[in-house]
């Protein structure tokens, strides 16, 4: 199906249910239950999951295939939505040209970027990356402010000329970004019983978006150009001496993954369109490493996933205060429930970025190859467990 | 004029010189070998040869063209393929991987973007990636992960990686070491073999005298970076140079 072997079929199938069920699935509790807190299904971050997840997908193609650990790639991210931005102050609110605009600009960034880098390769590679994408921040804040809006961040103004749109509606305010009518922001509301789920365009935009990105990652995995770049990986000597030249490889998945990321940054725009140099600091280039580490690096699903579980962590556990906590341990004796309340305290609200810490280390510890890992070993112990069974089974009439 | 014209070739590291002024010149279609002891050299000039090292002074010469300054993937596609003293293949693919590799770079050059239609369509090379197996005994290992197969399956993969690319010039360094006696005798054979069916240059460094014997038509005696002799298997067999610096100390023939 769709020129995919059928395994690969399978997890496509599999990734495009989740995104199609999220909204259920992200919010298995009833409104207004105690546990409701625990609900990810609103759009703002059903939308996070979509665009991190092809940040990561994105990040995958190059340090998972190749081996090079790039930390900067979260300027192509912010290459990519200022230049939604300026598509949407400058020729419509349709997202589909902001989108197209933020891919080949971040592609032209990585083609300049990758080009140097990658002269060096390891811990060099590695720091030349991040010099250019802390540099990008630098000039983002400075003097590029008339492009990137400085500080404050490119924002949408009612005075800005956007010649195939409109300046502003007829009620006066600034247009929201949209596809061809609907907008992004647009949700509907189903109630079941207690529970309510949220249908958002803007995130099955995204999710579309993200599906598309996925298939063209499976492609390239299976693709005698992914073969070379994992050869690359493995043993780049011998790729030499075999006939090829590992340049334009590495180049051309740098380039791609720079897309990748620039197509994260324009629909991050296009859900909500602004940009600020933020988006390109050191630590948003450390947290695709995290989330493509976390998934399993050099797996398909992975990156997916290990987006959706630090994004899950970084929303729902900084919403976590004192005051959710002294709820829930008040069924205890005032003063042990006073420490649980200390000690949990440390690892939720603000100080979400330990849980992320330890989980990461214990991943890296544990599960070298991430939540991918962490699946086969669970449906290893289920196979054995049936083997064991099998093997019982048989042995009974025997005796 | 040999296929292959290597014109005083030098090389040093540092204090060592570990090539002076070596001459070779290698007929087509030949299996030329190079013999020699420990340290004498032998990897160093191979690695002149194909764009590891770059040689102090002197010239190659491959198919009439110069091979200095080329990138090793340019010298590759010239048609010089070369198996390594220590197995270079790719440890985290498949045998069928390491395979198909080579003939992408034999069909379609040092680059080419081919990112959306998958490995397995390609019927013909996948044909031919099996024949080559076949031919070496391990297409019963065609899945295995390459980093996981004994040292002379290694050994055996990446030498089928050389030959898959039906190179003009095969270069082997020790291409026998580190496996069973029954393997030797199989990659002889095959040795044999291709020689007779293919277009094939060779180019042997082999510290089995079985092997040297069974397979070359000249041999270069190497000791301390210059060529002692050169001369055919059967007059090599009696110098007395040679036995002096090398097969009498260290091996009986
Ligand atoms: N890259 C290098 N840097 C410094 N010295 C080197 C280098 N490569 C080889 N040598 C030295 O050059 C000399 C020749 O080495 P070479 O590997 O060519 O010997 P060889 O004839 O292949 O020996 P062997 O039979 O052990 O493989 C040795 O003394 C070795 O230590
Ligand atoms: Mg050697």
């Amino acid at each position: 199906m769709f020129g995919l072997e059928k395994k690969d079929a399978n997890l496509l199938l599999f990734v495009a249910a989740l995104a199609i069920f999220a909204p259920f699935i992200l919010n298995p509790f009833p409104e207004g239950s105690a546990m409701a807190q625990f609900n990810a299904g609103y759009p703002d971050l059903m939308q996070r999951f979509a665009i991190f997840g092809i940040f990561a997908i994105g990040f995958n193609i190059l340090f998972g295939l190749t081996g090079y650990l790039s930390f900067g790639h979260a300027a192509f991210l912010g290459v990519g939505s200022y230049a939604a931005v300026w598509m949407f102050k400058l020729l419509s609110m349709n997202v589909i040209p902001a989108i197209i605009l933020a891919v080949i600009i971040s592609g032209l960034f990585a083609l300049v970027i990758g080009y140097v880098s990658l002269r060096r390769s390891g811990i060099y590679f590695s720091i030349l990356t991040l010099a250019f994408a802390q540099m990008c921040f630098a000039l983002a804040y400075s003097v590029l402010t008339p492009i990137t809006g400085g500080e404050t961040g490119l924002q949408l103004a009612l005075d800005d000329p956007r010649i195939l749109g409109v300046s502003q509606t007829p009620e006066g305010n600034i247009p929201v970004p949209g596809l061809f009518g609907l907008e992004m922001r647009e949700s509907f509301e189903m109630a079941v019983g207690p529970w309510v789920f949220t249908f958002n365009i803007g995130y099955y935009f995204c999710a579309i978006i993200m599906l598309l990105s996925f298939y063209l990652a499976i492609r390239i995995f299976r693709s005698p150009f992914g073969m070379m770049l994992r050869a690359i990986k493995s043993n780049q000597q011998r790729l030499n001496y075999t006939g090829l030249n590992p340049r334009p490889y590495t180049l051309a998945a740098f380039v791609i993954s720079g897309m990748y990321a620039g197509l994260a940054g324009g629909l991050m725009a296009s859900m909500d369109p602004l940009a600020g140099a933020e988006r390109m600091q050191w630590t948003a280039s450390g947290e695709v490493v995290l989330m493509t580490i976390l998934g399993g690096v050099g797996t398909l699903i992975g990156p997916v996933l290990g987006a959706g579980l630090l994004k899950y962590m970084e929303n729902i556990l900084s919403k976590i205060n004192k005051g959710v906590l002294e709820g829930w341990f008040s069924f205890m004796p005032d003063g042990m429930s006073d420490t649980f309340v200390f000690l949990t305290n440390l690892f939720v609200g603000k100080q979400w970025h330990i849980t992320t810490g330890v989980i990461f280390m214990l991943v890296i510890i544990f599960l070298p190859g991430g939540l991918v890992e962490l699946g086969k070993r669970i449906s290893g112990m289920f196979r054995k467990k049936d083997d064991d069974n099998t093997k019982s089974a048989k042995a009974e009439p025997a005796e | 004029m040999g296929i292959l014209e290597v014109k005083d070739v030098g090389k040093r590291f540092g204090g060592l010189q570990a090539l002076g002024d070596v001459n070779l010149s290698v007929k087509e279609q030949t299996c030329h070998a190079i013999i020699g002891p420990n340290g004498a050299g032998k990897s160093t000039l191979l690695n002149c040869l194909v764009g590891k090292l770059i040689p102090d002074t002197g010239s190659v010469m491959f198919d009439g063209s110069s091979v200095l300054g080329r990138s090793p993937h340019e010298i590759n596609q010239m048609g010089i393929s070369r198996v390594f003293q220590t197995p270079e293949i790719f440890g985290d693919l498949t045998v069928m991987e390491n395979m198909m590799i080579p003939l992408f770079a034999k069909r379609d050059g040092a680059y080419r973007l081919h990112a959306i239609e998958s490995v397995d369509s390609e019927k013909s090379l996948i044909e031919q990636a099996h024949q080559m197996l076949e031919e070496v005994n391990m297409i019963d290992k065609r899945d295995m992960h390459a980093a996981s197969m004994s040292r002379g399956d290694k050994r055996r993969l990446e030498m089928a990686m050389c030959l898959v690319q039906n190179p003009k010039l095969l270069l082997l360094d020790e291409p026998t070491a580190g496996m069973a006696r029954a393997d030797t005798n199989n990659t002889i054979d095959l040795l044999k073999e291709i020689k007779e069916k293919r277009d094939i240059t060779i180019a042997i460094i082999e510290h089995d005298m079985h092997v040297v014997f069974s397979l070359a038509d000249r041999i270069t005696v190497l000791a301390q970076g210059t060529p002692l002799v050169e001369d055919t298997p059967e007059n090599i067999k009696g110098h007395p140079k040679v036995q002096e610096a090398y097969l009498g100390e260290t091996q009986q023939v």
